[in-house]
Formats: C-alpha cells, sequence, structure tokens
C-alpha cells in the first residue's frame, strides 16, 4: 500500500498527493472512531434510542410544532437527526480535537512533512461522515418505522440545510477545541454548550403556544434552532417544495464565518504547557 | 567533512529566563552528538528549535543547509523527530500508524523493516493503546525514522526507562547510526551520552559549559583529583579555605568537595587551614575523579531536577 520510492510525484514533489492523503487521513481517522465506541455511541446510537424512546412515550397522537400540527415522530425525525449532526460534529471534534492536541498528536504532525491541514481536513472530514451516517441512520428509522413524510421533491433541501448546518457544527466543533485549553475541559463545555441549546432549539420539545420571548430570542440567536427547523421544513408534509428557508440558512453562514474567524485564530497546535505533558510523560513510563 | 547543523550564538528567553543563552556548536554529517545536561539546561528548547518546532530570539541556525525557521515541508521530509511527549492515535496499530505518516514522506522506509529494527514484530498489529512504555516508545522511534531522514533527533529517548528498557533502547539506537544517519540527542544520563554518542555537548543554564568525545571529557578527568570532607560546622568561612586552591572547590552544607590538578598541593593548604584553625576534618578522603564529578563540577550540582520554562529543560 505505501509508495516505497517516489509515490505519484506533486507539484512540490513530496510524497502522495495532497487529495490522496486526506482521503487516507478521513479513512484512519473513521478506523479509529470504529474503535472508540464512546463516540460511536452518542452521535450514532443514542439520537436512534432518542426516537424509539420518544415515540414509545408520547406516542403517535397529533403534535403542534412550528410545522403545523404532525405525528410525533414526523417531529422527533428531523429533530434527533439534527441532533446526531451536532454530537458527530460539534461535540465530537470539540473533545477529539482537544485530546489530539493534548497527547501531542497535533505536535507530532507539526514535525512531519504532512501539512497539519491535511490532517485536520481528516478529522473533521471523518466527523462530518458520521454526521451523515447518524442521519440516515435516523431518517431511515422515520421513515421506515413510523411513516414519516419525506418527498423527493424537497430532497435538495434536506440536503442544503445537511450541508450548511454540518458545516456550522463542524466549524465551531474545531473553534470550540481552540478556545478550551485542555482536554479535561472539553467534553463539559461541548455538552454545557449543546444540550441547553438543543432544548430552546425545537429539538426534544417545540415550543407550543406562547413560549417567553426571550426563550425564543436565545433559541433565535444561535444556529441549532434554524438547523432544526430548516431540515425539519423539508420533510414537513405541510411544506411547498422546494421548501427553502434562505434567512435561517443566512444565519447558519453568518455563524460559520464567526467560527472559521475564532478556529482560524485561536487554534493551537501545541499543548497547553503543564496540562498535558505530565500525562503524555506517563504514557511514556514502562508499563 | 560536511557539517549537518551549524549553531552560532543562538539565545531563546522565555520571559526573564534565558533558556538558552549564546550556545553554539557544529554537528558534522554521520556524527551523532549527545547534548548532556540536568533538567532546565535548555536542552529541549535548543533541540526544538533546531527542529523548526520552536522560534529562536537570535542567533544563526543551520540545519541541512536550511534555516529551521523557515524550513516547510521539504525540510521536515529530511529530518526525523522523536520529540520528548508526542502522542500517536492510540487506537491505530503500529504498522497502520507507520502507513498513515509515511504517506506524507517522499521517500518512506519499508515498514517491515523499521518493525523488525524497533523490535515491535509481534506487536505490530496491537493497536498503540495495549503497548507498554517501552514499547509506544519505540513506536516513536518507528515513525520518527519512518521518512528515512537524514538527520534524527532524540528528544531524551529513554527518560523514565528501567535498566533494561534502557539498554534494549540503546542498542535499537546503536543500530541506527551504523546507517551513517546523523544524530542529535539529548540526555540527562552520563552513561547514555557515552555509551551512544561520538561527541558529547555538556549544557548547564543555557551555555555549552564543554564539548568533546567521551574520551576527551574523560582524559580531562582522570589527571583530577578529588578531595572531599565535612567540616565541624556550617559557618567556616568557606572562601578563605577555597580561595588559594589550585583546583575548583564547593560546599554544600557541611561536606566540602575540590576537583583538583594538583592535589598534593591543595590537599596541604586544607590540611594546614584546618589544623590553624583547630578543626577536624571528618570523612576526609582523596581519591581520583570519574567522569560523573566533572560532569556534576560542571553543571553545578545544585542544580538538580528543576522544571523551567515552557521547554521542559
Amino acid at each position: 500500500m505505501t509508495p516505497r520510492n517516489r509515490g505519484p510525484v506533486m507539484a512540490d514533489g513530496l510524497g502522495a498527493g495532497r487529495m490522496s492523503l486526506v482521503v487516507r487521513h478521513i479513512r484512519a481517522q473513521n478506523r479509529i472512531f470504529w474503535r472508540v465506541p464512546i463516540g460511536a455511541f452518542f452521535a450514532l446510537f443514542l439520537p436512534v434510542m432518542m426516537l424509539v424512546l420518544f415515540v414509545a412515550l408520547f406516542g403517535s397522537d397529533a403534535y403542534t410544532t412550528e410545522y403545523g400540527e404532525v405525528s410525533r415522530a414526523q417531529f422527533y425525525t428531523p429533530a434527533l437527526a439534527v441532533f446526531a449532526v451536532a454530537s458527530a460534529t460539534f461535540t465530537n471534534l470539540a473533545i477529539n480535537l482537544s485530546i489530539r492536541r493534548d497527547e501531542g498528536i497535533l505536535r507530532r504532525v507539526r514535525g512531519t512533512p504532512l501539512p497539519p491541514w491535511i490532517y485536520l481536513a481528516g478529522v473533521v472530514g471523518s466527523a462530518v461522515y458520521m454526521a451523515l451516517l447518524g442521519t440516515v441512520a435516523v431518517v431511515t428509522l422515520g421513515v421506515v418505522a413510523y411513516g414519516v413524510n419525506i418527498e423527493l421533491a424537497k430532497l435538495p433541501a434536506m440536503l442544503l440545510a445537511l450541508v450548511f448546518g454540518a458545516t456550522t457544527f463542524a466549524t465551531w466543533g474545531v473553534a470550540l477545541a481552540a478556545l478550551t485549553r485542555t482536554a479535561a475541559a472539553a467534553p463539559a463545555v461541548a455538552n454545557a454548550v449543546i444540550l441547553p441549546l438543543a432544548f430552546v432549539s425545537n429539538v426534544f420539545v417545540s415550543f407550543e403556544g406562547d413560549p417567553p420571548t426571550w426563550l425564543l430570542l436565545v433559541g433565535d440567536t444561535f444556529p441549532l434552532r434554524h438547523f432544526v427547523i430548516s431540515f425539519g421544513e423539508a420533510m414537513s408534509p405541510f411544506s411547498e417544495a422546494p421548501a427553502l428557508l434562505p434567512e435561517r440558512l443566512g444565519v447558519l453562514v453568518a455563524w460559520t464565518v464567526v467560527g472559521v474567524l475564532v478556529a482560524s485564530r485561536k487554534f493551537r497546535w501545541e499543548p497547553a504547557v503543564g496540562a498535558s505533558s505530565a500525562r503524555s510523560r506517563r504514557n511514556g513510563q514502562p508499563g | 567533512m560536511t557539517k549537518a547543523i551549524k549553531v552560532r550564538g543562538l539565545t531563546k528567553a522565555y520571559g526573564d529566563l534565558r533558556a538558552v543563552d549564546g550556545v553554539s556548536f557544529d554537528v558534522v554529517e554521520g556524527e551523532v552528538l549527545a547534548i548532556l545536561g540536568p533538567n532546565g539546561a535548555g536542552k529541549t528548547t535548543t533541540v526544538e528549535i533546531l527542529e523548526g518546532h520552536r522560534t529562536r530570539d537570535g542567533g544563526d541556525v543551520s540545519v541541512l543547509g536550511t534555516d529551521p525557521g523557515r524550513g516547510g515541508r521539504r525540510f521536515r521530509d529530511r529530518i526525523g523527530i522523536v520529540l520528548q511527549a508526542a502522542g500517536v492515535d492510540r487506537e491505530l496499530s503500529t504498522r497502520e500508524a507507520l502507513e498513515l505518516y509515511g504517506a506524507a514522506y517522499s521517500n518512506p522506509r519499508s515498514i517491515d523493516e523499521l518493525i523488525e529494527l524497533v523490535e515491535l514484530t509481534d506487536k505490530a498489529d496491537d493497536r498503540i493503546v495495549s503497548l507498554s512504555g517501552g514499547q509506544r516508545r519505540r513506536v516513536d522511534l518507528a515513525l520518527g525514522l519512518i521518512g528515512n531522514p537524514e538527520l534524527i533527533f532524540l528528544d531524551e529517548p529513554t527518560t523514565g526507562f528501567d535498566p533494561r528498557a534502557r539498554r534494549r533502547s540503546w542498542d535499537v539506537i546503536s543500530n541506527l547510526t551504523s546507517l551513517g544517519r546523523t544524530i542529535v540527542l539529548t540526555t540527562h544520563y552520563l552513561e547514555e551520552a557515552e555509551y551512544l554518542a561520538d561527541r558529547v555537548a555538556v549544557m548547564a543554564r543555557g551555555r555549552v559549559v564543554a564539548d568533546g568525545t567521551p574520551a576527551q571529557l574523560r582524559r580531562s578527568v582522570q589527571s583530577d583529583t578529588k578531595i572531599a570532607f565535612d567540616l565541624p560546622r556550617l559557618d567556616e568561612p568557606l572562601v578563605e579555605l577555597l580561595e588559594p586552591l589550585t583546583g575548583q572547590g564547593k560546599g554544600r552544607g557541611r561536606r566540602v568537595e575540590i576537583l583538583t590538578p594538583a592535589p598534593t598541593a591543595d590537599l596541604a593548604h586544607v590540611t594546614n587551614w584546618a589544623v590553624r584553625r583547630g578543626i577536624e576534618l571528618d570523612g576526609l578522603t582523596v581519591e581520583s575523579a570519574d567522569l560523573e564529578d566533572v560532569y556534576l563540577s560542571l553543571v553545578g550540582a545544585d542544580d538538580d531536577s528543576e522544571e523551567s520554562g515552557p521547554g521542559h529543560g
């Protein structure tokens, strides 16, 4: 598999080509993902399990939502698909990148001819891939088991919402890793952000009737609610194709831009002083 | 002989701490240089600057004819780095990690040969997380060598090892030297420097305080004699005792040690001084100094394991 002599010579004449390196690193990160059950649990299994639980608990009677009177399954399927995307990108990236920084993996990469962005692209690419898998799992379960509405004409709107949303949350996963000092803090910070946000963003409950203005305000400020409603609208039985919500996608783009700025300014490749090297050194001791 | 590394007047400070304070040395191609010194001496900072991992404040540095500060991808293609604390994706196996990282180099080594070289043949397909600390350090070594580097940096390759694991690693490293590679290693084990290196640069407090082959250092030592004794009280006037000596003396608590090329005269001075003051010198010994004594006199024995600066030394 590995080229013994000079592989396909690229513009800079070094090693394998850039795209082939990106693919190689996405594959390696996918392999790592499947070997660490905890990430797979939160990104893939948990949203599917929540869909089954919520429908079992609340039944399939009509529910007043942003999309009109729909079944519980019709409400929860897009919501939990989006939640799977947020877990696989935002939460997992924030945690995984800070662990990789703390363990000195990012530092190692910087001492090799591998351009650091390719390593990063591998981790992010793998997270987006898992987000897609999670979405497919939840939507398939919804459609097959609970007869949730899905229409060919609105498929482009679903995909577009997915692409915009996954990009926003992947960007902010990297940004959060940039803002957290150590890997120990990352899971707590990521969950402290995403879980409360999910409650005000139509993920676990819909705002029936007359919610307090400040709740709506909080929900509309952050990107999750816009992502959920864009994706839900594209699956709603009442929406008209193409069922695109440009303003909401616009909010996602704005958040992505800010996320890119934060990530590119604050991202560190070196472990924080003291926090990590002790641990890496311990790992270096004989067993 | 071609110079692989040329360092002139290198400086680096962290705030008020001058971690590297005017360091100069050369490494010729095919040579193994050990930078020896206690923690906080500036070894790691120096090596990290040579690797391109850290910026310098001043001085000229040339590594393989390149300024490592602006070396880029092509420079990193030619060097191999084994950092003191660098992780690896631990859920991968050694073979998978070598394939992954090897792909970025223009001329990677054969993975099977490399696995054999670091003696991990039986463990090559186990996940790295399941390996022992010593085995993981050898994975680090293999990853540092995967690009078939002309120049290899080893930062404290055996720190924290038990003596047996250290021996094994030394065998692996001396195998490398037979391949004609240039190696720069840092260590705070004198024995390690002696065993592996063609040349030893002793660093202390950010400076190179001695530079030579182990034999040269040994010769400079063997002419020396160590006079050691205990003073009866802590407050004896040491300056009056040590100042006129030919050799170098220092006190640590009540213990006084003198390294001297003129033991007869210095011993006479010491005993005269003691007799004049009417005190007895307990535990008075006169013996030939070993390399350890000279090393300690060079780096200052009070300079024990203090970490300083973000460079871990």
